[in-house]
């Protein structure tokens, strides 16, 4: 039940760990974006060395990244093989019917392999570096500007928190309840679809109804507090960009600028 | 010392509810005092506590605390005064981490970061939390969870501290430390305890005992003047001291023992000098 995807973040102090998470949050939006920019096999390899250096720079073995393509692969796989039989062009090294291999079809089946793995590991590097914890404090920091159109940041933001802070407690409660309900003779995950949804029954009804449980104790132990809400709060936690974070900015700028130089080519 | 709680003809009904939860509750809590109130399910003791803090607002009669009188203008000031540890361990933690939780309250009042950042070291120093700041709640134990809660609530700075069976559901060792905390915080920072408790050998400690049932208060006491009824507070739903049970048997097997009520360390007297033949 822990093999959630926020929770594997990996305790470290690497450069990459100590990097504001706002920055980080950014830049990983960012790498996405210019991904999609390189377009020939120069482009891509810069990409790569620069994506390995990242993941050295964050001192997590590379098998934590390769775990991360995993459950993907299939999906991959199937976007490759799409590439490579229906894209035509240059050589034709295979033809049966409406299937061609060629040899446009087999590059962009390998630039389409590494687009994917890019970003995998981009995002895997991402989630593994940061806490969860320290992710909702950029989402907070970086949607600020957002109060101008009223959107209730503050809000939004003890939402999340309080809801990332409850995770492990609700599956631990979910844990409890489901060994409560086999001790009774429930039977889950047994069974055709609707027996399986049938037995959710009594593990989701008494997990609803301890949310507000706890939804209510919550609240009153934050309103004898003095939650009052609003944004006359004051912040604990605080968010600084220090040296390094310009450091990795003006890396995402050289980075860019080198794919723009070789995408001519 | 004048009085820092003071209650007078307290009435109280939830809504949808037939009968009060309370019901003309009057009593005057001296500043430094530890009060416990005992009393059976339902008796109305988790509902006193809400109504000393504004949690839940009086039908009728008034609630001074800290000498103001309980209003809408007032509550929060109240608040500030009172600090309430309740009983669930996980449903009163707020925040993401132990230094989260501990400053949650300081937030709410809009403290200056680096006051704040002070107050929580210093707090969670006080409650011997220090090497677990950046520790997330799933990863603490019960008892632990609770002294979080303390700290969370003498970084406020409040005068009262009200334990709404704050120990029942920890073990033993959680219950004793938990206590112990509270007991040496309690003497460092002149506070006033008011502890809401089933555990008996808990209200044993306190300098005075508020007997609540059905909403009536039935007496008020000092532990010594209260469990001398010895088994009488059995028909009261609630339990006797261990060293009242233990009188209660020896007086079964014929040993004569006095009436008054004894703790742990007078029995232990009173029983060596019944068994000495100096």
């Amino acid at each position: 039940m822990d093999k959630l995807l926020l929770g594997r973040y990996i305790p470290g102090h690497s450069w990459i760990h100590e990097l504001d998470p706002r920055t980080k949050l950014m830049a990983s939006f960012y790498y996405i974006g210019i991904v999609f920019l390189a377009n020939n096999w120069q482009t891509y390899l810069i990409m790569f060395v620069a994506t390995l250096f990242m993941i050295w720079l964050s001192g997590i073995r590379i098998g934590f990244f390769l775990r991360g393509v995993r459950p993907l692969i299939w999906l991959i796989l199937f976007t490759v093989a799409l590439q490579v039989l229906f894209v035509r062009g240059g050589t034709v090294y295979w033809h049966w019917g409406w299937l061609w291999i060629t040899k446009l079809g087999l590059i962009n089946g390998a630039f389409i392999f590494v687009r994917f793995v890019l970003i995998i590991f981009m995002s895997t590097l991402l989630t593994l570096t940061t806490q969860p914890l320290s992710l909702a404090d950029a989402v907070e920091s970086l949607l600020k500007p957002l109060r101008v159109i009223r959107v209730p940041v503050t809000e939004l933001a003890l939402v999340l928190q309080i809801a990332l802070r409850f995770v492990p407690t609700l599956m631990d409660q979910t844990t409890k309840i489901m060994n409560a309900q086999r001790a009774r003779g429930v039977d889950f995950g047994e069974g055709n679809i609707f027996q399986q949804m049938k037995a959710v029954v009594p593990l989701l009804i008494p997990l609803f109804v301890s949310s507000f449980t706890t939804a209510d104790e919550l609240a009153t132990a934050m309103e004898a507090r003095g939650y009052q809400g609003g944004d006359d709060r004051t912040k604990y936690r605080i968010l600084r960009y220090h040296q390094r974070d310009w450091i990795a900015a003006g890396g995402m700028a050289v980075l860019t600028g080198l794919l723009l130089l070789l995408r001519a080519y | 010392m004048g009085n820092v709680i003071r209650v007078q003809h307290l009435n109280y009904t939830y809504p949808e509810a037939k009968h009060q939860a309370l019901t003309d509750v009057s009593f005057d809590v001296a500043k430094g005092e530890w009060l416990a109130i005992i009393g059976h399910n339902g008796s109305g003791k988790s509902t006193l506590a809400k109504n000393l803090n504004g949690l839940l607002a009086p039908e009728s009669g008034t609630v001074e605390v800290a000498g103001m009188t309980l209003s809408e203008e007032t509550v929060w000031d109240i608040r500030a005064k009172v600090g309430i540890v309740f009983q669930n361990p996980d449903n009163q933690f707020v925040g993401a981490t132990v230094a989260d939780d501990v400053a949650f309250g300081l937030e709410n009042r809009g403290v200056p970061r680096d006051e704040m950042v002070k107050r929580v070291d210093e707090s969670l120093e006080r409650v011997g939390m220090t090497a677990f700041a950046d520790r997330e709640p799933a990863r603490l134990s019960g008892g632990q969870k609770q002294r979080v809660a303390i700290a969370g609530i003498i970084a406020q700075r409040p005068e009262i501290i009200i334990l709404d069976e704050s120990t029942s559901m920890l073990d033993p060792a959680g219950r004793q430390e938990v206590l112990g905390v509270i007991r040496e915080l309690k003497d460092e920072l002149n506070l006033t305890v008011l502890s809401i408790t089933h555990d008996i050998d808990e209200a044993a400690v306190a300098h005075r005992i508020i007997l609540l049932n059905d909403g009536k208060i039935n007496e008020i006491g000092t532990p010594s003047e209260i469990f001398a009824h010895g088994t009488d507070l059995l028909r009261l739903g609630l339990d006797v001291p261990y060293s009242e049970k233990l009188k209660d048997a020896l007086i079964q097997r014929g040993v004569t023992m006095p009436k008054a009520y004894l703790d742990n360390e007078r029995l232990v007297d009173y029983l060596w000098t019944l068994h000495s033949t100096m």
